[in-house]
């Protein structure tokens, strides 16, 4: 089969959103209209095809409208304008286990859910086996449902969806569920479906997964389509807009008399260019730009590594390595030069302090106010937040002789 | 895809929807199914004693079945308005109480109306059987009639659906409907003939020098032609007067269009608005 699978043709999509809610007649005549509300575009002529057996990704910060149009897709809102014509039957894993009745088995409910998601009786009786093996509920099948666990809840509510084998799958963040194994026997499911031609579309915040996931991605802002194509292209460059925007914000914490200041800082790399990327082992020169508004003495400058947790990774300054100069005015910048990052992958937020010799009187210290993030590099280490650098030594293993 | 071609593939879900209702009615109760028989017989014990006993409302007699009891007149009449009012009522919930079901998965929504009134029918086809079970031991041979009754049940159905509809849909946008449902549900019972036969409704009255056609404007309402024709069915033994059974059918038929327009073009945005 070929041709698209799922075509969006210029959908809108606009909410209401109401300042005096009350849905009541009498509001209605008497204002003559129901309620006050404003308009909000959630979507705004969002075009695009997903070609069958593609696993497809939406991607977008929070309030994008990725959701919005998962749920068009899904026929449970109506777009203002445009259409969307989906090719086969389709299935939306927007909740697990939604329309379970608390009060009837979870056989009965098995029966129910896969009824709305479409099934019939004979196609569940025919899954119902390998519905409750994949579940791993056998024991508590007969019992009610509100008796389960949230995460036994979720299992089964995802048993009966991933077994509805529909042409076109449409999941929003949902695989994150059940432990390590029933997350394990999900992903095996998920493969099954890919290699099986059916069309997947995912919603999801978790960008690392979906490049390795999908074939295609497009990106929404603010409801507008802003990027479409293969998905390691596309996350990539979203990662470095996204990084780009988060320099220029005005993060962190800043105090200080101001007799001086810390002005801007850079990163440099090795051909002294600046950047906010280093790969572990790399070189990097911290650079911080002062300005004295006044000749100050014998100023303390200090500089801080944190992670995006807060955790105080290090916290060097001049004194410690006794190069405070005698006097500073004008303007200036101190490097702080490292040869080998030993930072492993991760964002981490950059701190400068200009203080007086006792530490005592601040004159401006800006804190977290930078950020820079560490990719992959060498040592290919994952575990911890730096390395030691060490090297591995396997001479003393028995050889066989 | 077509409305009708859904509501075919959807068949499946309605008799599940059913299902779940009438599962989880009555779970956990001790009398269980016993409840649906249990609350009909004691709404007739109520209304048999004030009525009968209190009041002395003479029930006709049966032409040509024989019947003169007070207390099967009213069942007669009794039944198909509970079926009614229930609906009504279930309906009024059907969206809301599905509020996360319609957020969540996509399916054609009027199979949530469907399915509440869909339930009820069944227990009331139940209560019918019992009635007309207690007919034919009173010596009532109501048996031949009952391809007609199941008539008047399929329209009932229809009229119910209509009303159900449009209630539930309405219900989502303005709140207040559900509340204003009590009050009419309260004055319509008693404009139907349940509880009196319809010969105590005056023919025509003076209000105010003005000649009023009381039994005219009475009889616009379907539910008392339908009550007439399911007493004729069961208490009478006779088929119902044509023009009841026509005025009857034509109104089930416009509830069920009607219900259909309105509950399409609400239903639009139902899952930003439950």
């Amino acid at each position: 089969m070929s041709g698209p699978a799922v075509v969006v043709d210029h959908v809108s999509k606009r909410y209401r959103l109401y300042h005096e809610r009350n849905q009541s007649l009498k509001a209605t005549v008497l204002r003559r209209r129901r309620a006050r509300y404003e308009e909000f575009w959630a979507l705004t002529d969002v075009s695009f095809e997903i070609g069958t057996g593609k696993t497809f990704g939406l991607i977008g910060e929070n309030g994008s409208g990725k959701s919005t149009l998962l749920k068009c897709l899904a026929r449970i809102l109506r777009p203002e304008t445009g259409s969307i014509r989906v090719d086969g039957r389709l299935s939306a894993l927007l909740e697990l286990g939604a329309g379970f009745h608390p009060e009837l088995s979870g056989r009965e409910n098995v029966y129910l859910n896969g009824a709305i998601l479409g099934l019939s009786k004979r196609d569940i009786d025919a899954r119902f086996d390998d519905i409750v093996a994949f579940s791993g509920l056998e024991h508590f099948i007969d019992t009610p449902v509100k008796g389960y666990s949230s995460g036994m809840y979720v299992r089964l509510g995802f048993a009966v969806a991933i077994n509805v084998e529909p042409d076109v799958l449409l999941i929003d963040e949902v695989l994150a569920v059940g432990d390590a194994e029933f997350q394990q026997r999900c992903a095996e499911k998920f493969d099954e479906l890919r290699r099986a031609g059916r069309t997947i579309v995912i919603v999801t915040h978790a960008l690392d997964s979906i490049r390795n996931l999908c074939d295609e991605v497009a990106l929404l802002e603010h409801g507008v389509l802003q990027d479409l194509g293969p998905a390691v292209s596309v996350i990539n460059d979203y990662e470095e807009r996204v990084h780009e925007n988060r320099r220029t914000d005005g993060a962190g914490w800043r105090w200080g008399s101001g007799e001086a200041e810390v002005e801007q800082v850079e990163f440099l790399d090795v051909a002294g260019n600046p950047t906010t990327r280093v790969r572990t082992g790399d070189p990097l020169v911290f650079r911080v730009h002062l300005v004295a508004h006044e000749p100050i003495e014998r100023p303390v400058l200090g500089i801080g590594v944190h992670t995006l947790d807060g955790v105080e990774v290090t916290g060097p300054n001049i004194r410690e390595a006794g190069k405070v100069p005698e006097r500073f005015s004008g303007r200036g910048f101190i490097d702080y030069r490292v040869e080998r990052m030993p930072l492993l992958p991760g964002t981490y937020d950059f701190s400068a302090l200009l203080y007086n010799y006792t530490i005592t009187h601040p004159y401006d210290a800006r804190i977290r106010a930078f950020r820079f993030d560490v990719d992959h590099g060498e040592p290919a280490e994952e575990h911890g937040m730096i390395t030691l650098g060490g090297a591995w030594d396997l001479d003393g293993l028995a050889t066989p002789s | 895809m077509t409305r009708l071609a859904e509501y075919r593939q959807s068949r499946e879900l309605t008799v599940n929807l059913v299902l779940r209702e009438l599962r989880s009615r009555y779970k956990r109760t001790a009398l269980g199914y016993g409840w649906s028989l249990l609350s009909p017989l004691a709404s007739v014990a109520i209304y048999g004693v004030v009525f009968s006993v209190f009041l002395k409302v003479e029930p006709p007699v049966g032409d040509p079945s024989g019947l003169h009891s007070f207390v099967l007149f009213l069942v007669c009449g009794l039944l198909p308005w509970n079926y009614f009012s229930n609906c009504s009522n279930a309906s009024l919930d059907a969206l809301l109480a599905n509020a996360n079901l319609i957020r969540k998965v996509y399916f054609p929504r009027e199979l949530l109306v469907v399915s509440a009134t869909g339930a009820l029918l069944v227990t009331y086809l139940i209560e019918l059987g019992v009635l007309c079970v207690i007919l034919v031991a009173v010596g009532s041979m109501v048996l031949p009639w009952i391809p007609v009754l199941l008539v008047l049940v399929a329209l009932q159905a229809v009229l119910v659906l209509g009303v159900g509809l449009a209630l539930s849909v309405l219900n989502v946008y303005f709140r207040d409907v559900k509340h204003f449902m009590i009050l009419v549900l309260m004055a319509l019972f008693y404009s139907v003939p349940v509880v009196y036969p319809v010969t105590l409704v005056p023919v025509e009255r003076t209000i105010l020098g003005v000649d009023v056609p009381i039994r005219f404007i009475y009889e616009l309402n379907p539910l008392v032609r339908m009550i007439e024709c399911y007493r004729a069915v069961l208490y009478d033994l006779r088929f119902p007067p044509l023009g009841s059974f026509l005025y009857f059918a034509a109104s089930a038929v416009v509830f069920l269009v009607a219900g259909l327009v309105l509950f399409s073009r609400m239903d639009g945005r139902l899952a930003e608005e439950v």
